[in-house]
């Protein structure tokens, strides 16, 4: 599904992903974890190549979206970014967020972008607020819309940027709900996170990456109980 | 002052009404055009390529850094009549103001533009739009709302500039307040008359531009 290869990524002298390799397989759940400034955001953005990328190849399904020939726009249909900020736009409704790709990407008529996107509203539990603004939504209700609108684009595979870590405790649940979901319909997902607790329900493997390494890797039950590596150890102490 | 003549304004009141109505006709499309414009501006102004940004930046360089007034002298005097003879001194100052304002409407535009957080194209991108639909659907949207205050202000200077087409004979209200002085020989009613409707023209248009601000804030 992903094959990433070798990957490397600078900002300026800073060399942020050393060396990454990784293949994802379909309908896996991959949970990135570690500390803060590891690269776990960088990795995850170099996926669908919002962040370009300085050296080593990514594929997704076979596709290298590093080939310049490769038209990245239609490579970004198949891969779903939910951010920690949410990034709705906020000038649009509930509804309008999900549709304005549905139309403006996929040219699909306003009566066929409204019926998916009313659906998937209903799939996050929010239909009620379809015509509402982002702004009037609490936290974990923007991040529901974030998520159904990215689905609304039909991608097989969805990456998740922390996206609980900005939501007060409260609603933490009611996203990681749909996560669970998602996961549990066979959508492939690479997850960053700190919710140990989905990591270890959810996840299919754990990914623990430090200072622009892949430092251990392993099914959740392997990583949390039994820590090869130091540096894992050390973290995991820190944070469980 | 004390015999003010009111039959001199209201024997060229018909003029000043005329000129009144060329003065905000003028504003008006260099405004527009000036707009239309200065989105490419800025939109070349920020690309990534030093090469492609360079005649942009100029261009804002010289309109910004160099008199109204000349500008004005060499557009009317040897732009145009490379394009049309006689030179229509209206065109002149309309082709004037356009360019001049398109510097400082570029200079909103990318403000607005940059205003607006990354996140926002991050997201647009992420769903496969490309970069002119992130453009006219996420960003300028949100960007717009913030340059109505920076534009309305670029139209009432406008306004107040296009009074030096009065020096190239461009009948707007300024040049029929020389001609009345230079017919009657008396100085305070006609000039006194055209700052007044100067007046009423740019109160008219704050008061707009903040009725405009209090629509676009609550929607
Ligand atoms: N656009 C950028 N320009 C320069 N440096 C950047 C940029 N984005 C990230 N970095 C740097 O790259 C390093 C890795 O950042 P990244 O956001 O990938 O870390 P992270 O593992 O996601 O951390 P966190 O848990 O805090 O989100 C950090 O040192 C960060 O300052
Ligand atoms: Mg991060």
């Amino acid at each position: 599904m992903i094959s990433v290869k070798n990957l490397k990524k600078s900002f300026g002298a800073l060399e942020v992903l050393k060396d990454i390799s990784i293949e994802i397989e379909p309908k896996e759940v991959v949970v990135v974890i570690g500390p803060s400034g590891s690269g776990k955001s960088t990795f995850l953005r170099c996926l669908n190549q919002i962040e370009t990328i300085t050296d080593g190849h990514v594929y997704i399904e076979g596709v290298d979206i590093t080939d310049k020939k490769v038209d990245i726009n239609k490579v970004r249909e198949e891969v779903g970014m939910v951010f920690q900020q949410f990034n709705l736009f906020p000038h649009k409704t509930v509804l309008e967020n999900i549709t304005l790709p549905m139309s403006v990407v996929r040219k699909w008529n306003k009566q066929e972008a409204k019926t998916k996107a009313i659906a998937l509203l209903e799939k996050v539990g929010l239909a009620d607020k379809a015509d509402v603004y982002p702004d009037s939504l609490s936290g974990g209700q923007k991040q529901r819309v974030a998520i159904a609108r990215a689905l609304g684009m039909g991608p097989k595979v969805m990456l998740f940027d922390e996206p609980t870590s900005a939501l007060d405790p409260e609603m933490v649940g009611e996203v990681l709900e749909v996560m669970k979901q998602l996961a549990k319909e066979g959508m492939t997902m690479v997850v960053v996170t700190h919710e140990m607790g989905f990591a270890r329900e959810v996840g299919d493997r754990v990914v623990f990456m430090d200072e622009g390494y892949i430092i251990e890797e392993n099914e959740p039950e392997a990583i949390f109980g039994n820590p090869q590596h130091e540096r894992t150890q050390s973290f995991l102490s820190k944070i469980l | 002052m004390m015999d003010f003549r009111w039959d001199i304004i209201i024997d060229y009141l018909p003029f000043f009404l005329q000129g009144a109505l060329r003065t905000i006709g003028m504003s008006l499309a260099g405004v527009l055009l000036g707009c239309i414009l200065g989105l490419f501006i800025a939109l070349g102004k920020m690309s990534p390529l030093f090469i492609v940004r360079l005649p942009f930046v100029w261009y804002i360089n010289f309109f910004r850094g160099t008199p109204l007034l000349v500008q004005l002298f060499l557009i009317h005097f040897a732009v145009m009549p490379l394009f049309m003879s006689p030179v229509n001194p209206i065109a002149s100052v309309i082709a004037t103001l356009s360019l001049n304002s398109a510097a400082y409407v570029a200079e909103i535009f990318r403000a607005g533009i940059q205003s607006i957080d990354k996140g926002q194209a991050e997201a647009a991108h992420s769903l496969g739009m490309n970069k002119i639909q992130v453009m006219r659907h996420v960003i300028l949207p949100q960007a717009f709302k913030r340059m109505i205050p920076p534009l309305g202000n670029e139209f009432i200077t406008l306004l107040k500039d296009s009074s030096l087409g009065a020096i190239i004979a461009a009948p707007e209200i300024f040049y029929w307040g020389r001609a009345a002085v230079g017919e009657y020989y008396r100085v305070w009613e006609p000039y006194l008359m055209v700052a007044v409707i100067y007046l009423i023209l740019t109160l008219s248009l704050t008061y707009l531009l903040n009725y405009l601000e209090r629509r676009f804030a609550t929607e």
